[in-house]
Order: structure tokens, then C-alpha cells, then sequence
């Protein structure tokens, strides 16, 4: 085993053990992982952002051949606008940066929440229940869902009268659907409790008894 | 001036975009992705802002010696070091190596990947002493939504079928049923509130540009 994945099995042995101390109770080891967590996270998304986006997007892009892309300096100059909100006399010109790129992203969302979501979700639900089967059974009871949560989401009228049943109904469509999103989420976690558990003992313990005992 | 050029840039940009929603002009189709473009390069430059307010706040910590001060430094290190080896590896095209892969990677191999999946793992133990407390049933919702966790994880292994016969069935079920119609509720309510919430930013109706200066 070449020295550097040596050294890095146990430093990644160390964090994994270090982050479930934690579960004893909160301690100064847990806590400096933690810190170590936070910090590499952050420094990787720099990395990423300034590895995927800023420098082939704009650096590259401008260095090579500023002609047709002069217009990407502009979003360079938006950016740099972005930190004058820290110079006390130009910081209204960090809001004018901030005010197209939110603009900008909200016009987008504004059309793809309807175009994307809306429209086809409502589509969706435009279910038939022309025959007498298991089909249609499950066809009204994704309309009567849709339509009850729905009711249950709407504040512009008090939920008294037709729309109290009806909202109570919705309630129990929410909590089928929490319970379900639960279910899964635990799930999905304790598959990675498995992953991390499987790395100490095959990943870590078993090369180092192997290698200690001369096999490896 | 100040509080009118953000209101007016907002307004143009959001309903610029919009309307070249609906117009196939070549020209309108060039300018939005062009725009596309320049705010890509935008939200890269506004994770800095994340970085400095993160940067000033563990600064502050350490030079009044608060609580956990010596922690702060590591994250600051950890920052610090990851940061400068993706910028360097960015802009150099190779760099600083461990072994016979790059020190951005090996980071990213045995600290990054380790701590990230360990993070989200402990979560399991969190939320099994939150289910706890949520599964002891006080009323009917909270009965249905215990009932509904149960059977969606007595499906997803394969002991559950022992457990429960059909349980990966009656699972399936309650996943594309009323799972599915509450999850469209839910989607379409959010959805339209979002929708509602864009309209009144590029009116100016909402300021959240502003920052509180102009509200």
C-alpha cells in the first residue's frame, strides 16, 4: 500500500471515529472534526466554484478570445460590484448588482415554477374515472389528495363549513406522506451508517491486521 | 437615485426574462443566454460573500478568545488550505501532490468524502431518538404517519417481507398513491406561492435587494 493512501485511510479513519464519538457525548475531538468538516467543505466549494465556473466561464473564455466575449466582463464587474456592500460609501452599488442577479433568478424561478411544475402537475391530475376499477379508485384518490391538501394550504378563507372536512382530510394526506418521506429518509441514512461501518472494518481494520501480520 | 436604480434594474432584468420566456426571436433567445451567462459567473463571485462573513465571524472569535476560539482556527485552516490548493489546481492545471494523485483530490478523498458521509450517517441516530418522541401517538394524524413510516421501511429491506408479508407491495402503494397526490399538493401550493412571491419582487413590491435600506 503506496504511504499516501496509508496516511489517508487513517486520517479518514480518524474523522469517521472522531464524528461518532460524538454519539457518547459532545467532546473536544468530535468538536475539532466538526470544525475540520466545516471548514474543508467550504474550501472545496471555493475550489469547485472557481474551478467549474469562474475560470473556464470568464478567465479562459476572456484570455482566449475577448472579442465576442467582451460581454462576460460584465458579469466580472457585477460580481466585483457584489463586495462593495463592505466600502461603507459605494455599498449601494453592491445592491444594484444584487438587484439583476435577483431580478434575474426570480424572473426564471417565476417561469419555471409554473411552466415546470404547475402546468404538468395539474396535467397530471387530470386523471379519468370512466370505468369501475382498481385503476380508478387510485385515480380519484390522487385528485381527492391533491385537491384536499391543497384546500388545506389555502388561508384566504376560514376553514370553517365544506372546508373544514375537506382541509381534515388534506391533514391526513400530509401525514401519509411525511410518515412515507420519514421512512425514507431513515433509510437512506442508515445505508450510510452501513457504508461508513463497512469502511472501518474492511477499508481500515483488515488491511492493518493484514499488514501487520505481513500479508499485505 | 440609490433606492430607484435597484427597484428599476430588478423590475427590467425579471420581466426581460419573462418576456423572452414567450419570444422565439433570435435575437431575445441570444441576449437571454447571454444573461444566463453573466449571472453564473455573478453567483460564483456571491460565494465569497459566504466566505468573508464566515471569515469574519471565526476572526472575531479568536481575537476575543471566545468559547471554542482553538476551533476556529482549524476552520480557518481547513478553509484556508482546501481553498488555496482548488485555486491553485484551477489556475495552474496541476499542483500540489500526495502520493500519485493531487492534494485537492487526496482532501477530498480522505476528508471531505469521510466527514461528509459520517456527518449524515449520525443523522440516523438523531432521528431514531426524534422518532421516538413523534411515533408516540397522542391522536389519529399521529397514528397514520407512524403506521405510513413503518410500512415504507418494512419495504425497503428485504426482513420486512417476514415482518409484513407484501410489505414492499402495500410500500409501493402508499408511495405512488397518496404519497404521490399529497407530494403534487404540496408541489403546486409551493410552486404557486413562489410564482406569487416572483411577481411581487420584480414589481418591487418585495425589496429583499435592499438589504432593509429601502424598505
Amino acid at each position: 500500500m503506496a504511504l499516501s493512501s496509508f496516511a489517508g485511510i487513517w486520517l479518514a479513519a480518524f474523522l469517521t471515529l472522531a464524528i461518532y464519538s460524538f454519539l457518547y457525548k459532545d467532546n473536544p475531538v468530535y468538536r475539532l472534526a466538526e470544525s475540520i468538516f466545516v471548514g474543508v467543505s467550504l474550501g472545496y466549494e471555493i475550489g469547485l466554484v472557481f474551478y467549474r465556473t469562474i475560470w473556464p466561464n470568464l478567465v479562459e473564455r476572456l484570455l482566449a478570445d475577448p472579442g465576442p466575449n467582451w460581454y462576460l466582463a460584465i458579469g466580472g464587474i457585477l460580481g466585483i460590484m457584489l463586495y462593495c456592500r463592505y466600502i461603507p460609501k459605494v455599498s449601494f452599488l453592491g445592491r444594484w448588482a444584487l438587484a439583476v442577479y435577483i431580478g434575474y433568478f426570480v424572473g426564471v424561478e417565476l417561469m419555471q415554477r409554473l411552466h415546470g411544475d404547475v402546468l404538468p402537475q395539474v396535467r397530471d391530475t387530470m386523471l379519468p374515472l370512466s370505468s369501475l376499477s382498481s385503476v380508478t379508485f387510485e385515480n380519484l384518490l390522487i385528485i381527492v389528495g391533491v385537491l384536499s391538501v391543497l384546500i388545506y394550504f389555502y388561508f384566504s378563507k376560514p376553514h370553517t363549513g365544506i372546508l373544514k372536512p375537506v382541509s381534515r382530510i388534506g391533514v391526513y394526506f400530509i401525514m401519509i406522506c411525511f410518515g412515507a418521506s420519514f421512512g425514507y429518509t431513515i433509510m437512506a441514512r442508515i445505508s450510510l451508517l452501513i457504508g461508513r461501518l463497512t469502511f472501518l472494518v474492511e477499508g481500515w481494520v483488515k488491511p492493518m491486521i493484514a499488514l501487520i501480520s505481513g500479508s499485505g | 437615485m440609490k433606492r430607484q436604480v435597484p427597484i428599476v434594474l430588478c423590475f427590467l432584468t425579471g420581466a426581460f426574462v419573462v418576456v423572452a420566456f414567450f419570444i422565439g426571436h433570435p435575437l431575445v433567445v441570444d441576449l437571454n443566454e447571454k444573461l444566463d451567462e453573466l449571472l453564473i459567473i455573478v453567483t460564483a463571485f456571491a460565494l465569497v460573500l459566504g466566505v468573508v462573513s464566515f471569515a469574519q465571524h471565526h476572526t472575531k472569535k479568536i481575537q476575543r478568545k471566545q468559547k471554542d476560539w482553538r476551533n476556529s482556527i482549524v476552520s480557518l485552516t481547513s478553509l484556508g488550505l482546501m481553498a488555496f490548493l482548488g485555486l491553485f489546481e484551477s489556475m495552474l492545471k496541476s499542483g500540489a501532490v500526495i502520493g500519485d494523485r493531487p492534494a485537492f483530490d487526496w482532501l477530498f478523498t480522505y476528508a471531505f468524502t469521510p466527514l461528509q458521509a459520517t456527518m449524515f450517517s449520525l443523522l440516523a441516530f438523531m432521528i431514531a431518538s426524534a422518532a421516538f418522541r413523534a411515533f408516540r401517538i397522542k391522536n389519529v394524524e399521529a397514528a397514520v404517519l407512524m403506521i405510513a413510516a413503518v410500512i415504507v421501511m418494512l419495504g425497503r429491506v428485504p426482513i420486512g417481507q417476514y415482518i409484513l408479508p407484501h410489505s414492499l407491495e402495500i410500500s409501493e402503494w402508499i408511495m405512488n398513491n397518496p404519497n404521490l397526490a399529497a407530494q403534487r399538493g404540496i408541489l403546486i401550493g409551493a410552486a404557486l406561492g413562489a410564482a406569487s412571491m416572483a411577481i411581487r419582487v420584480i414589481l418591487g413590491i418585495e425589496r429583499p435587494y435592499m438589504g432593509g435600506a429601502g424598505d
